[in-house]
C-alpha cells in the first residue's frame, strides 16, 4: 500500500517539526516521518536550551542568518504554540586582559549581527549581579536578548500544531532509501512501506548526510558526530542567583563550558566537545563528567557534586560545508538548499549549534526557496498558528490547583513526587494529538520522573498508567519504544530456572 | 578429628563471627557467640534451615500477589522446591494474616502463612 | 471534613504509626496520619523478608506482618487516616496543604506535625555512572516494589551495584523467582549492609560478591545489554587493566538511601549535611517548635525496631506540644560526635528528660575497627558517663546505645557529651 503526498519531512527533531508546522499554513498534503517511537528524542533532547541572540556566529554564514531571524521570532512563536520561553539575557564571563579583547570581538560581530543592545561591565558589576561568579572575573559581555527555551516542549509542540494542521505523523517509521525516476524523486522507501511525493525535505539531524548521499547528492558532506555532555543541578539545592546563562570566554577550542538556568528550574552545567565514534553513542563518560564538573567549578566555584541529579548527553550534527558565499572563510556551516543534481529534494544539513535557535528561520528560508523553485504555495484560510497549552499542575497557584482538582479528579492524585506531576497531566498527553505512549514521552511532556529521584517512585505507577489507557498488559510498556521494555514476566511465571539446589548445600 | 570453622550466626542482627570447634556435625564448643548462637551452630552443622519468604498469587486482591514465609525455619536444601511449589500456588482474596496458604510444606510439617491481610480489591 | 488537628503525621511506615500510637496514648485527640500510598505501612508493604521485630519483640517478623501489627494498633486507638494523598507543602504556622482525588485541595491546620516522609534511594547520576541510558537500570526498591507488590520481574540476569541491605535482600528474592544474579559489586573494602545478609542473602544461594569493584560503564541503547566492571583502588579510582564486561540486561543500584526532605526544608527546618535529615533533639524536636521527626526522615536506620521507637517518642513529643503541656525544653545541651565516629543522633539532650527516661543514640562510625571496641559517652572534661563494648564497629552497620536515667546526676554539670569508639 502506498500513499502520496506533497511534501516528506524526514525526522521529527526540531527542525523537521518547524518545518512541519510552517508548512502546515499551505495547501499541502504533508507527512513527516520519524524512526524513533517519539519526536525529538534525538539532538532536540539534549542540548543547552539557549536561544541565542546571535552575537556568536560568523557574520554573512547561514549559521548568523538564520539565528538572528530566528532570534526575533521566538517571543511570538512561543505565545502561539503555548510553550515556555524566557529573555533572560546571557553573560560572557573574562578573567584576563586577552579574554576582554576577546569579548571586545564578539561585541563587534554581535552588532554586525544585528543583535540589540549589548554590552561590556566590569568585573565588579558581574559580582553585583551574580555573586556567585568566580571571584577573579575581570568583567563580562552582557547580552540582554539572549534567552532560553525548552527544546521538548518547542518540539513537541511544534509537530502537534502542525498535526492539529493535517500533517500526517507516522513514528517508528525509518527512511531507507528515495523512490527516484531518473533524477526526479517520486517518495520515499520506509521500513513501513512506500510513501510517494513530490518533495521531500531532509531533516534527519546526524543522519542527514546518509540521507542526501542516497539521492547522490554531495557524497564530500559528511557530519562527524561531536559529544557535549552535561549534569543537572537538584532546584532545590542549587540556584543562580537571577536565571540567566553564562558562558566562559571561547577559546579556539570552543565556547567552553556554561552554567545555565532551564525553564524547569534547574541548573545545567556543560557541555564539553569530544568527536565520537558512532551517531548513536550519547554515552556520558567519566572523563567528560570530571571535564565538564572542572570547567563549571571553576566559573561558578559554589557547585557541589552532591547536588547533581541527572547527567546526559548530546550529539552535534558537525558538518563540513562551506558558507555559500566563496568570500567567507567558514567550513561548518548549516546546509539550506534545493540541490541541482536531483528534483524534489531539500537539503538541511550540519544543523549543530544554533540549530534549536534557527529552527523556525530554516523552516521559512525553505518555504523561500520553495517558492523560487516555482512551487505555488497557496495558504490556508483555517490555518491556526495557535496550540493552546495544557495545565501544568506545578505552575498553578493553589486556588488555581484547587480549582482543577475540583473540575477533574485525576489532577489530585500525584504521580511523580519530585516534580509534582499528576494523573491527570499524564492521561491528557497520552490521549493528545500525538499520543505519549512511552515512559519518555511522558517524561518529556510533563517531566515526570526527571527530580531528584529519577523515577524511582513513579516508574511502577507509571507503567501500570501506561498499561491501563493503551491496554497492554505491562510487559509490553516500554522506556523508548520497542526493545526498551520495563518488565520481563510475572514474577510467578518461570520459565528458565536458575534457583539451583547446588548453591544452597 | 575435631576441627574449627568460621560461622556467621545469622540468628539476629548482630551477625556474631563465632568459632565452631567440631568433629563432624558434632559440636565441641562454640566461641564468640550467644546461647542462640551455639543453638545456630549445631543446626547448622546437622541440619541447616533458613526462614523463607515469598509470595503467592492472589486472585481478585488488591495487589496480586501475597506476602508469605515459612511458620518456623525450613530445611535448606529444600528451598528450590519450596520456591517452584509456591509458584503454583493461587489464594482467593480476602487473605487475612497468618492463613495457611500451603500446609504442611513438602511434608517438611511446616505451613506457609500469609505475612499479611489481602483485601479484595475494590 | 475536620481542618484543624493536635498532631498531624506525614507517611505511614513504622515511624508515622508509631509516632501517631503514641500520640493518642499521650492525650492527643485529633491524630491525623497522611500517606501519599493506597495503603498504611510505608517501606515495609514490599520488604516481604524477615528479620524485623528481632530487637522489639524477641521475634522474627516479615516487614508487612511487622506493619500490620501497628496499622491494626492504631486503627484501634482512634487515628484517622488520609489515604491516597500527597502533602504538597507545610509552613512553619504548621498548616499543612496536601491534594488526593476524592476531596481534591485540603488546607489543614496542626498544633504539632510528625514529619515520617521515609527515605529514598540514591540513583544512578547521584553516583555518576557512566555509559548509556537504556532500559534496565532500577533502583534495588523499585525493583523490590515490581517483584514483590506489583508481581513483575524487571529482567533476567542481573547485576547488583552496592552491598546495601536492599541490594543483598534483592539477589536473594530475585533467585528465589528463578533470575540469575551474576555478581554483586562493593566499592568499598567493606560490606554496606548487614554481616547476616551477606551470609544469608548471598552466601546461601552461591552468589559473587566483589569488594572494591565497581561500575564503569553501562552498554546497550534501547535495553541494558552488558555493564563493565572494573576494581578501584582506595580512591575509588579504576585501576586499568582491570575491566571486566558482563553481559546482563538489568543493572540494580543499591547505593544508599536519602532521608525525603524537601517538604521539611519548605517549612524551615534545618537539615544536618551529614545525616541528610533535621537537627533533632531527643524527643525529635526539629528546630521549628511543634515541628517533630521520626525514622528514615531523620537519618537512615539499619533496623525498624529504633524506628518504631523513634516514632513513639516522636508521637509523645508532639502530643505534649499539642497540649502545650511542655512547650520548651529545660536544659538542652549538645551532643557531638567524637573519635571515629560520624554522626550521632539525636543532636541536643534535654538533660532533664533523663529522670523520665532513657534516651537512645544512634551513631554511624567512620572507618572499620574489626576488633573490640569501646563506645563510651563523655562529657566536656572527657570523664565517662556511660560506656559500652561492642565486639567491632563497622560503617554499614548502626551502633545503638542507651544513656540510662541512672545516669541524670553525672550529666547534670554537662555542658556537652562527646561519643567516641574507640579500640579497647
Ligand atoms: C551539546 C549540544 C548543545 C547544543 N546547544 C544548543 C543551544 O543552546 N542552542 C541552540 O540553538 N542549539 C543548540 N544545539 C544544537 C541543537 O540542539 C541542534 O541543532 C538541533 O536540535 C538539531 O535539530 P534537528 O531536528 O536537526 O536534529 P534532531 O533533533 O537530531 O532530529 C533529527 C531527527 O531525524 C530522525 N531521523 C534520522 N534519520 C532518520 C531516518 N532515516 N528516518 C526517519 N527519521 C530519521 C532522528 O531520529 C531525529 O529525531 C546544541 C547541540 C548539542 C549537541
Ligand atoms: C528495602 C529495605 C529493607 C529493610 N530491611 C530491614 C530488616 O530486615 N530489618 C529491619 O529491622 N529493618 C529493615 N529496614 C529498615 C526499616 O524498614 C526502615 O528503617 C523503616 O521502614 C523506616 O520507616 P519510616 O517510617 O521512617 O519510613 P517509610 O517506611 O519509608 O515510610 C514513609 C512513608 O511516608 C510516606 N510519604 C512520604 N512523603 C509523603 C508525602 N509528601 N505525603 C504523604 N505521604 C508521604 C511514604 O509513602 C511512606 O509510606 C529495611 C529498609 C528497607 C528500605
Ligand atoms: S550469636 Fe547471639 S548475639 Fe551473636 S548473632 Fe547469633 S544470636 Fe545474635
Amino acid at each position: 500500500m502506498s500513499q502520496t503526498y506533497d511534501t516528506i519531512i524526514i525526522g521529527a527533531g526540531i527542525v523537521g517539526s518547524m518545518m512541519a508546522r510552517y508548512l502546515s499554513q499551505y495547501k499541502l498534503d504533508i507527512l513527516l516521518i520519524e524512526k524513533e517511537a517519539d519526536v525529538g528524542m534525538g539532538t532536540s533532547a539534549a542540548n543547552s536550551a539557549i536561544v541565542h541572540a546571535g552575537y556568536d556566529a560568523l557574520p554573512g554564514t547561514n549559521k548568523a542568518i538564520t539565528n538572528t531571524l530566528a532570534a526575533g521570532m521566538w517571543p511570538r512563536l512561543s505565545q502561539e504554540l503555548g510553550i515556555p520561553y524566557a529573555r533572560c539575557g546571557d553573560y560572557v564571563v573574562a578573567t584576563s586582559d586577552a579574554d576582554m579583547d576577546v569579548l571586545e570581538s564578539l561585541l563587534e560581530r554581535g552588532q554586525i549581527n544585528g543583535v540589540p543592545d549589548m554590552a561590556i561591565i566590569n568585573g565588579e558589576e558581574m559580582r553585583r549581579r551574580e555573586p556567585l561568579i568566580r571571584p577573579d572575573t575581570v568583567g563580562a559581555l552582557w547580552v540582554p536578548s539572549g534567552a532560553i527555551g525548552d527544546p521538548f516542549a518547542a518540539t513537541i509542540a511544534a509537530a502537534e500544531n502542525a498535526v492539529m494542521n493535517g500533517v500526517d505523523l507516522k513514528r517508528s517509521t525509518a527512511f531507507e532509501d528515495f523512490l527516484m525516476e531518473g533524477d526526479r524523486i517520486t517518495g520515499v522507501h520506509t521500513n513501513q512501506g512506500d510513501f510517494h511525493s513530490r518533495w521531500v525535505v531532509n531533516a534527519a539531524g546526524l543522519y542527514a548526510d546518509d540521507v542526501m548521499h542516497k539521492a547522490g547528492v554531495r557524497p564530500e558532506f559528511k557530519i562527524r558526530p561531536r559529544r557535549g555532555e552535561y549534569v543537572i543541578l537538584d532546584k532545590a539545592d542549587f540556584q543562580l542567583t537571577n536565571p540567566t546563562v553564562i558562558f566562559p570566554t571561547p577559546t579556539e577550542k570552543g565556547k567552553g563550558i556554561l552554567l545555565a538556568s532551564t525553564l524547569h528550574g534547574n541548573v545545567i552545567v556543560g557541555p564539553n566537545a569530544n568527536f565520537v565514534d558512532s551517531k548513536e553513542n550519547t554515552a556520558v563518560t567519566r572523563a567528560g563528567l570530571q571535564e565538564i564538573w572542572s570547567g563549571g567549578s571553576t566559573l561558578v566555584p559554589g557547585i557541589n557534586r552532591k547536588h547533581i541529579i541527572a547527567e546526559f548527553a548530546g550529539l552535534r550534527a558537525t558538518g563540513n560545508a562551506p558558507t555559500p558565499n566563496p568570500a567567507i572563510d567558514y567550513n561548518q556551516d548549516f546546509i539550506i538548499e534545493i540541490p541541482e543534481e536531483v528534483q524534489g529534494l531539500v537539503n538541511l544539513g550540519g544543523i549543530e549549534s544554533p540549530g534549536f535557535t534557527a529552527a523556525p528561520a530554516l523552516a521559512l528560508m525553505v518555504i523561500d526557496l520553495l517558492k523560487e523553485a516555482g512551487e505555488v504555495l497557496e495558504e490556508k484560510a483555517d490555518w491556526n498558528p495557535v496550540r493552546v497549552p495544557r495545565p501544568v499542575f506545578r505552575h498553578l497557584s493553589k486556588d488555581e490547583q484547587a480549582a482543577l482538582v475540583a473540575s477533574d479528579p485525576a489532577y489530585g492524585r500525584i504521580v511523580c513526587r519530585c516534580e509534582t506531576v499528576t494523573e491527570g497531566e499524564i492521561l491528557a498527553e497520552i490521549h493528545a494529538p500525538i499520543p505519549a505512549d512511552t515512559y519518555d514521552a511522558i517524561k518529556r511532556r510533563t517531566w515526570l520522573g526527571t527530580g531528584r529521584c529519577q523515577g524511582g517512585f513513579d516508574m511502577p505507577r507509571m507503567v501500570q498508567i501506561l498499561s491501563d489507557e493503551l491496554g497492554i498488559p505491562p510487559e509490553a510498556v516500554t522506556k523508548k519504544g520497542e526493545g526498551s521494555q520495563f518488565l520481563y514476566r510475572p514474577t510467578k511465571q518461570v520459565e528458565e530456572d536458575h534457583l539451583s539446589v547446588e548453591a544452597l548445600i | 578429628m575435631p576441627q574449627t570453622s568460621e560461622m556467621i550466626c545469622v540468628t539476629c542482627p548482630k551477625g556474631c563471627v563465632m568459632q565452631v570447634k567440631h568433629e563432624g556435625e558434632h559440636v565441641l564448643e562454640v566461641l564468640d557467640g550467644c546461647k542462640r548462637g551455639e543453638d545456630y551452630a549445631i543446626c547448622e552443622l546437622q541440619d541447616p534451615r533458613r526462614m523463607v519468604a515469598s509470595t503467592v498469587r492472589v486472585t481478585g486482591g488488591l495487589h496480586p500477589l501475597v506476602p508469605v514465609y515459612t511458620r518456623k525455619a525450613f530445611p535448606k536444601p529444600l528451598i528450590p522446591q519450596l520456591a517452584q511449589k509456591l509458584r503454583e500456588v493461587e489464594v482467593p482474596a480476602p487473605v487475612t494474616i497468618n492463613q495457611v496458604v500451603l500446609q504442611n510444606a513438602l511434608g517438611t510439617g511446616i505451613d506457609i502463612i500469609a505475612s499479611r491481610d489481602m483485601p479484595k480489591s475494590h | 471534613m475536620k481542618t484543624s488537628y493536635d498532631v498531624i503525621i506525614i507517611g505511614s511506615g513504622p515511624g508515622g504509626l508509631a509516632a501517631a500510637i503514641a500520640a493518642r496514648e499521650n492525650g492527643a485527640e485529633d491524630v491525623l496520619m497522611i500517606e501519599r500510598d493506597i495503603e498504611l505501612g510505608g517501606i515495609l508493604v514490599q520488604c516481604i523478608h524477615n528479620g524485623f521485630g528481632l530487637e522489639l519483640f524477641n521475634e522474627d517478623m516479615p516487614g508487612p506482618t511487622y506493619a500490620q501489627h501497628f496499622i491494626e494498633k492504631a486503627r484501634d486507638s482512634g487515628v484517622e487516616t488520609l489515604m491516597d494523598t500527597m502533602v504538597l507543602e507545610i509552613t512553619p504556622e504548621r498548616m499543612i496543604y496536601a491534594i488526593n482525588k476524592s476531596s481534591g485541595y485540603i488546607t489543614l491546620s496542626a498544633r504539632s506535625i510528625v514529619l515520617a516522609m521515609g527515605c529514598r534511594e540514591r540513583t544512578r547520576a547521584q553516583i555518576m555512572l557512566p555509559g548509556s541510558r537504556p532500559a534496565g537500570v532500577y533502583t534495588a526498591g523499585t525493583a523490590q516494589r515490581f517483584v514483590n507488590v506489583e508481581g513483575y520481574m524487571p529482567g533476567k540476569k542481573f547485576i547488583i551495584l552496592g552491598s546495601g541491605d536492599i541490594g543483598m535482600i534483592m539477589a536473594r528474592r530475585l533467585t528465589i523467582e528463578g533470575a540469575r544474579v551474576e555478581r554483586v559489586l562493593e566499592i568499598l573494602p567493606y560490606l554496606s549492609g548487614l554481616t547476616r545478609n551477606y551470609v544469608q542473602c548471598l552466601l546461601d544461594y552461591g552468589i559473587t560478591l566483589q569488594k572494591q569493584r565497581t561500575v564503569s560503564r553501562i552498554y546497550g541503547n534501547d535495553r541494558v545489554e552488558a555493564i563493565e566492571a572494573v576494581s578501584v583502588d582506595e580512591k575509588w579510582n579504576p585501576i586499568p587493566g582491570t575491566q571486566e564486561v558482563i553481559p546482563c540486561d538489568t543493572l540494580l543500584l543499591s547505593v544508599g538511601l536519602i532521608p525525603e526532605n524537601e517538604l521539611s526544608k519548605k517549612a524551615g527546618v534545618l537539615l544536618d549535611p551529614i545525616t541528610n535529615g533535621p537537627y533533632v533533639d531527643d524527643r525529635f524536636m526539629t528546630n521549628v517548635p511543634g515541628i517533630f521527626a521520626a525514622g528514615n526522615v531523620v537519618h537512615v536506620y539499619d533496623l525498624v525496631d529504633w524506628v518504631t521507637e523513634a516514632g513513639y517518642v516522636a508521637g509523645k513529643g508532639a502530643a505534649q506540644f499539642a497540649q502545650a503541656e511542655k512547650v520548651e525544653p529545660e536544659a538542652l545541651i549538645p551532643l557531638k560526635a567524637g573519635d571515629n565516629i560520624r554522626y550521632v543522633v539525636p543532636h541536643k539532650l534535654d538533660k532533664e528528660r533523663l529522670a523520665e527516661a532513657l534516651v537512645r543514640l544512634q551513631m554511624r562510625v567512620t572507618t572499620p575497627i574489626e576488633e573490640r571496641v569501646l563506645v563510651t559517652v563523655e562529657n566536656q572534661r572527657g570523664e565517662v558517663i556511660a560506656r559500652r563494648g561492642e565486639p567491632y564497629a563497622r560503617p554499614g552497620e548502626i551502633l545503638t546505645m542507651a544513656i540510662k536515667p541512672d545516669t541524670y546526676q553525672a550529666v547534670q554539670d554537662a555542658s556537652e557529651l562527646t561519643v567516641n569508639v574507640r579500640q579497647r
